[in-house]
């Protein structure tokens, strides 16, 4: 279990406990925080579940594969340091603490 | 205050009642599902799910504790058995549910084989809801003998998991090539040299003439006078939309149950969005089976049921995962008379530009996330690349895509 604190766009912040194991992504899903679409269900095949992972958690959390940095220069806005595909990372007890802010809108 | 019930609770109708919530609709919801399972996802069962990758709960599109914390009645292991138009009734398991607006997202079916050739044999399995997945994973195991019938995107997804379990598969493809229906003769065989690479023996133009065995399948009859001796088989030869209910009361059917651009049936209070409607399209009318298709034109006939007044405009989009190669396609290809192929910038990438009369229409992207990307937003802004371009490796995909 890690507990990760998801923060909208308009700065609502919804912390929740995420068990290890599933992704960021179904986090959110799973706890109706609204902001993540993830319309592909997690299948790295749309880009709607973006968001910007808080700078002191970058290098503490599995890099980017090549598929994810690709699908990643279409999301809406990306940043390319802290922008994930939340769908592509898988929650451990290490990342107890995550801050993800979510973006915009998903497109 | 109006009453609101969706028939069908697959990913069109949970998009359609989240979208009615996240629009401040607070009159009453009722979704009725046949299957016991709260809307989940469908793309996995062919693919994570059937392997054995994926539990179960992972598969739900929202926690099930959405619908109740969200006022939505959601009544799963429910059959709706008629509409009676006249009333505003809907009748589900000996139930009268009066509604003022009601949505059809019946989903569809998927085709079987006839009985008289074997189709109603143990052993001889669909691939649709998760109990048809649950009924064929205890027969999926090394070594044992599967035909998969059909090479469309379900036929081949489930080619590829049992080859990855370690399963003899056969593959029959009754026209002359697979993915006939959906993709260009260079999509076509990039997935046949794919799958005679993981051991698969696929077969084309071979039809099935029945299958035997007594109680249980044990064998196959294919159209080229060969025999196979077999454990079990994967049905895959297309879905019919599920119009049954709209037909018996009397709504305008047509390749399924027919609505306006705003999703409206023949009936005003009636509308219909997902697999199971058609709609008109670029001066006809299509029917799309997808994820895309069903969250967009559900959310669209939601908005309209609150008075939005918007014609639905699809972006088709659509991905297949077969082996270690992800399929994704941006468009629709119907149509098209020219095929660009374009070599990716990593090993294994590639992607072919479907063009009529010098105008893109789709993208297929096989391990090209980019190439998908670029066709998607160019299809997206109604813009369309100049086709020798594309051609041209040296062309810097992303200088297109920029506005």
């Amino acid at each position: 279990m890690a507990k990760i604190t998801y923060i909208e766009h308009d700065g609502t912040e919804h912390l929740i406990d995420v068990p290890a194991g599933l992704t960021v992504m179904e986090g959110a899903r799973d706890n109706n925080v609204p902001g993540i679409d993830a319309d592909c269900g997690g299948a790295c095949a749309c880009s709607t579940c973006h968001a910007y992972i808080d700078p002191a958690w970058v290098d503490r959390i599995p890099p980017k594969e090549a598929m994810e940095e690709d699908m990643l220069d279409f999301a809406w806005q990306p940043d390319p340091a802290t922008s994930r595909l939340t769908c592509q990372i898988k929650v451990t007890e290490d990342m107890d603490g995550l801050i993800v802010r979510l973006p915009e809108k998903q497109i | 205050m109006s009453r609101i019930v969706v028939i069908g609770a697959g990913q069109a109708g949970s998009a359609l009642v989240a979208k009615l919530r996240a629009l401040d609709f607070s009159g009453p919801i009722t979704l009725i599902g046949e299957e016991p399972a709260p809307p989940y996802q469908r793309p996995p069962l062919s693919k994570k799910y059937l392997l054995g990758e994926m539990e179960k709960e992972r598969l739900y599109l929202r926690p099930e504790s959405y619908y109740a914390e969200n006022g939505i009645d959601l009544r799963l292991s429910h059959t709706a058995v008629a509409i009676d138009r006249k009333d505003k009734l809907v009748i589900a398991d000996g139930e009268a549910i009066a509604y003022d607006q009601l949505a059809l997202t019946t989903g569809s079916v998927p085709r079987r084989l006839p009985g008289r050739i074997g189709g109603a044999l143990e052993g001889v399995h669909v691939v649709r809801t998760l109990a048809d997945v649950d009924a064929m994973a205890p027969g999926c195991r090394r070594g044992a003998r599967v035909l998969i019938v059909g090479g469309g995107y379900i036929g081949l997804e489930a080619a590829a998991v049992c080859a990855k379990l370690g399963m003899q598969v056969t593959l029959v493809e009754m026209a002359e090539r697979v993915l006939g229906r959906v993709a260009a003769p260079e999509t076509s065989a990039y997935f046949r040299a794919l799958h005679r690479a993981h051991g698969v023996d696929l077969r084309e133009g071979v039809g099935l003439e029945r299958l035997t065995g007594e109680t249980s399948v044990t064998g196959a009859q294919l159209s080229d006078g060969s025999t196979l001796a077999l454990d079990m088989v994967i049905v895959g030869v297309g879905i019919t939309p599920a119009t049954e209910l709209a037909e018996a009361a009397g709504l305008a059917i047509d390749n399924g149950i027919a609505v306006d651009g705003r999703g409206r049936t023949s009936d005003p209070d009636i509308w219909a969005a997902g697999d199971c409607a058609s709609f008109p399209y670029k001066g006809g009318r299509i029917r799309l089976e997808s994820v895309q298709n069903a969250i967009d034109q559900a959310e669209c006939v939601a908005g309209n049921m609150l008075g939005a007044d918007a014609d639905y405009m699809p972006y088709p989009w659509f991905w297949s995962d077969q082996y270690d190669v992800k399929l994704q396609i941006a468009g629709l290809n119907a149509g098209y008379d020219r095929v660009v192929v374009r070599p990716g910038d990593k090993e294994g990438a590639v992607s072919h530009w479907y063009y009529a009369r010098g105008t893109l229409l789709a993208v297929d992207a096989m391990n090209d996330p980019r190439a998908y990307m670029v066709g998607k937003r160019l299809l997206e802004a109604g813009r369309s690349p100049d086709a020798q371009a594309i051609a041209d490796p040296a062309t810097d995909l992303m200088a297109l895509a920029r506005p």
